[in-house]
């Protein structure tokens, strides 16, 4: 069940930049951009339109997804600033219209990509749509501290579609890449956590800096950016990519630990202002962007 | 009719601007579907050929 609203239903037809919104557009560009990737680092051609509605498929996949956690965290959502302004806490939409947009987008994005590519592709895409929703969102977000640890796999699903629509069948470096997400998922929310720990202690959500503690929170992120750092490295030394790539994850991921260290390390007191964990948030998002791009770019131009 | 008396008065124009901004959306959406579902067909006819 999704959680209650208080307030009143919206007598007027829903607007659809309130339906667009309801599919987080953002988390969506990132999404979209791996699994483009990840088809795009696979090995033969593939036909430019089937590679659009697979990436179609896989966007419309992740907006449904996001549509349905909206719809069920809406009384979580209302409780925090980060998200209050939302469609449905703010009462722009109404909750059933939601549910209903929401499943009906997961059933198309499955069925544009049983169509557009193979079986493979559209049962992942499946799983990965049911795995944000039911194990991630109704299960571990409200129970356990380790949920976006666990959670952090729905993310990485895209790069491993895009490179199964393109070749019917899974190889190391795809699910290499799905571990990099998997792993980078982590010190990307951790970071976050660190900064919007009030909102998420309101909302009641068992975030780690919540539960565990801030040293604890701190002392993870360094952990899991190592270990990311080795697995976004790994490809290169295990023959599956070159040195363009190579050098590009020895770089980015050298400063990704550094930043790492700079959280990982320090002690906080009232009022601060968090810069550290705000820089090491806002540069997870680019080190993934630039580090998928490099793997495309090694696969086209090696040097 | 206090319980009237409470409720928003029904902005009927609102209504009206709404449900055809979603129609169009619709509309909008459908011929582009269409569109996309023939290109897929005739890419895999060609890749079948």
């Amino acid at each position: 069940m999704a959680q209650s609203l208080t307030h009143a239903e919206p007598a007027l037809p829903a607007d659809w930049r309130d339906l667009f919104a309801l599919t987080k557009p953002r988390v969506m560009s990132l999404v979209v951009f791996t699994a483009l990737c990840g088809l795009l680092a696979a090995p033969g051609d593939v036909h430019p339109i089937l590679a659009f509605s697979s990436i179609l498929a896989i966007a419309l996949g992740a907006g449904a997804s996001g549509a349905l956690n909206q719809w069920y965290e809406a009384g979580i959502d209302s409780k925090m600033k980060r998200t209050a302004g939302r469609p449905l806490p703010a009462g722009r939409l109404d909750p059933q219209t939601a549910l209903q947009f929401g499943v009906g987008l997961a059933a198309f994005s499955v069925f544009l990509m049983l169509f557009a590519s193979n079986w493979q592709a559209a049962l992942l895409l499946a799983a990965s749509i049911l795995f944000y929703v039911f194990i991630y969102t109704m299960w571990l977000k409200p129970r356990t501290p380790q949920n976006i640890v666990i959670g952090g796999a729905a993310g990485a699903f895209p790069p491993l579609i895009g490179w199964v629509a393109a070749t019917g069948s899974l190889a190391p470096l795809p699910v290499l890449l799905f571990l990099l997400i998997f792993l980078w998922t982590p010190p990307h929310f951790w970071a976050l956590a660190l900064f919007v720990k009030s909102d998420y202690a309101a909302a009641g959500i068992p975030m780690m800096p919540v539960v565990a503690g801030e040293k604890s929170t701190r002392r993870q992120i360094l952990f899991y950016a190592v270990i990311m750092a080795a697995s976004a490295i790994a490809p290169w030394p295990l023959g599956y990519t070159g040195a363009l790539y190579g050098w590009t994850a020895i770089i980015l991921s050298a400063l990704f630990v550094m930043l790492s260290i700079q959280v990982g390390t320090r002690t906080t007191g009232e009022g601060d202002l968090m810069r550290p964990e705000k820089r090491l948030f806002a540069y997870s998002i680019a080190y993934l962007f630039i580090l998928f791009g490099a793997v495309v770019a090694d696969h086209w131009w090696p040097l | 009719m206090t319980q009237e008396s409470n409720q928003e008065p029904f902005d009927e124009a609102e209504y009206r601007r709404r449900q055809r901004s979603r129609a169009n959306m619709m509309a909008w959406m459908l011929g582009a579907l269409a569109i996309l579902f023939f290109l897929i067909t005739i890419a895999k006819m060609q890749i079948f050929q």
